[in-house]
């Protein structure tokens, strides 16, 4: 690995300041599972600094409001996440996506901010952010903006920040009443594993439960980028909540949007079956969780 | 080359300062640094658990972690588990139930036992499975290990009801 610089500024201020003025020679260090790795091999030989986000108060704070929703600051490990017995209550969607993320030792480190940040095809917290209707808090040189995370990643790799740009926060609304979530992924292994294919849902339902008043359906490791397929979950508003026509609808819009690469995790073909079954299911499990609550 | 930082830290209890690159890791740190050199590099990227260290009482891959990261923080390593009046039940249960064969793995394995028991005392295989899945090992089969930590966790708790 080449030399580095290491500093770990107090305030969002110091290191928006500190990121600006290296440009690409320095990169914000959350827990360091992708950047560290790919400094190693030589992923990045224009960095020389490493910017430590994890002593910046707005990026550690996790808590929930019940009219703010959730404010996940960008730097809380995953561990925090799912061990939060509020965010397990309200958001099982974004656990299930928490728990899934390389091992216990890996949760331990990996933050939901840095899988978003990283913005791999793969980032498993990604479809199930989609999903929530989270959006990104950005500060940066110019001010803060806000953006909803089906726009945050542009292509393998990259992301809309801009120079001096940080992600500050995940934001989710609060679950609307009879809503749920899920996300599943595919891989060869029980764990430990990159998905082959992963699939986000939410549902709201009616007041009687009965009904899909709306659904969000995003996907992993299908395209360039995480995807939101708004057809996936139009196909099922108004629909009953029994009705697997509707269900089978949306997957078919599942497969129809993914564009997925033949490597050597998986063929196109495989891949776009299994974006089918993975949104049927994730779909069941999504309403089951919104009729449960 | 950047200046070597000077680190405080917290090893195993006691209180031990060292003088680091930035760009170290923790693992190369207490290996080549400290002289702790318990701590395994099976793969230097997170994946084999052979590093693995509790850190502010979390398991980690200390090889995913920087040397200067540990400043005011609280790391235990394998070096830290056994006790001046002998090897910790985890560790004794890995002897009996011959859990090891070259050992490369073995201290990584033995703290994130460590780990999972201060938790959860009575874990499932199924549990003890999941938790141990960033650990490899090239040689046992890990049914073995999987054996060893039911023991100790058995044996441990025995020792507590008494
Ligand atoms: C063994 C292993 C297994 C893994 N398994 C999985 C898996 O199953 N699923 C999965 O999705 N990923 C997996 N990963 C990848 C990785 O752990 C995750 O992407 C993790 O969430 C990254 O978070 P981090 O805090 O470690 O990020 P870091 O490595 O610290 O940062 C990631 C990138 O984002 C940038 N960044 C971080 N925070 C910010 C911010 N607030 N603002 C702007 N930029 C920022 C960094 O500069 C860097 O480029 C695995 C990694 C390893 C080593
Ligand atoms: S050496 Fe750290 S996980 Fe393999
Ligand atoms: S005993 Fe050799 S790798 Fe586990």
């Amino acid at each position: 690995m080449q030399t580095l610089e290491y500093t770990a500024p107090k305030t969002l201020k110091d290191a928006i300041t500190l990121l600006a003025q290296k440009g690409d020679a320095a990169r914000p260090l959350a827990g360091g599972t992708d950047v560290l790795v790919q400094l190693r091999v030589g992923r990045r030989p224009q960095v020389n600094t490493l910017v430590d986000l994890k002593n910046i108060p707005e990026l550690t704070r996790l808590s929930y409001d019940p009219r703010e929703g959730l404010y996940l600051g960008a730097a809380v490990a995953c561990c925090h996440v799912y061990e939060d017995a509020t965010v397990r209550r309200m958001y099982p969607g974004l656990i299930d996506a928490a728990e899934l993320i390389g091992s216990v030792q890996i949760q331990g480190r990996a933050s939901v901010g840095g899988n978003v940040c990283n913005a791999a095809p793969s980032g498993d917290t990604i479809p199930a952010l989609i999903a929530l209707s989270a959006t990104c808090s950005i500060a940066g040189p110019n001010g803060t903006r806000s953006v909803p995370m089906e726009q945050f990643c542009t292509a393998p790799g990259r992301n809309l920040l801009q120079n001096g740009e940080i992600l500050v926060a995940v934001r989710i609304p609060a679950p609307a009443p009879n809503s749920g979530a899920a996300y599943l992924r595919f891989i060869p292994r029980n764990e430990m594993d990159i998905a082959v294919a992963g699939v986000g849902a939410s549902v709201v339902l009616d007041s009687a439960k009965q009904r899909i008043t709306s659904a969000r359906v995003a996907l992993a490791s299908v395209a360039p980028t995480p995807l939101f397929v708004t057809a996936a979950g139009q196909a099922l508003a108004g629909k009953a909540v029994t009705d697997e026509a509707a269900i089978q609808a949306a997957a078919d819009a599942a497969v129809a949007a993914a564009r997925p690469i033949t490597d050597m995790r998986g063929t196109i073909e495989f891949r776009k079956q299994l974006v089918g079954v993975l949104t049927r299911r994730t779909l069941h499990i999504a309403i089951q969780r919104a009729r449960g609550a | 080359m950047a200046d070597k930082v000077h680190v405080r830290t917290t090893i195993n209890g006691e209180a031990t300062e060292f003088l680091c690159e930035p760009r170290q890791s923790l693992l190369e740190v207490l290996r080549d640094v400290v002289g702790l050199t318990g701590s395994k590099e099976g793969c230097n990227d997170g994946n084999c658990g052979a590093c693995t260290v509790l850190f502010n009482g979390r398991m980690v891959t200390s090889c995913l972690v920087l040397g200067v990261e540990a400043e005011g923080k609280n790391v235990t390593t394998i070096e830290g588990i056994a006790t001046p009046a002998g090897l910790h039940p985890i560790q004794q249960a890995f002897l009996e139930n011959a859990a090891l064969q070259c050992g490369i793995c073995t201290p990584g394995f033995i703290v994130a036992a460590k780990a999972l028991l201060d938790r959860e005392p009575n874990p499932s295989e199924q549990r003890i499975r999941l938790w141990l899945a960033g650990n490899l090992c090239r040689c046992t089969g890990y049914d073995k290990i999987i054996r060893a930590v039911m023991d100790a966790s058995k044996k441990m708790q025995e020792v507590k009801a008494r």
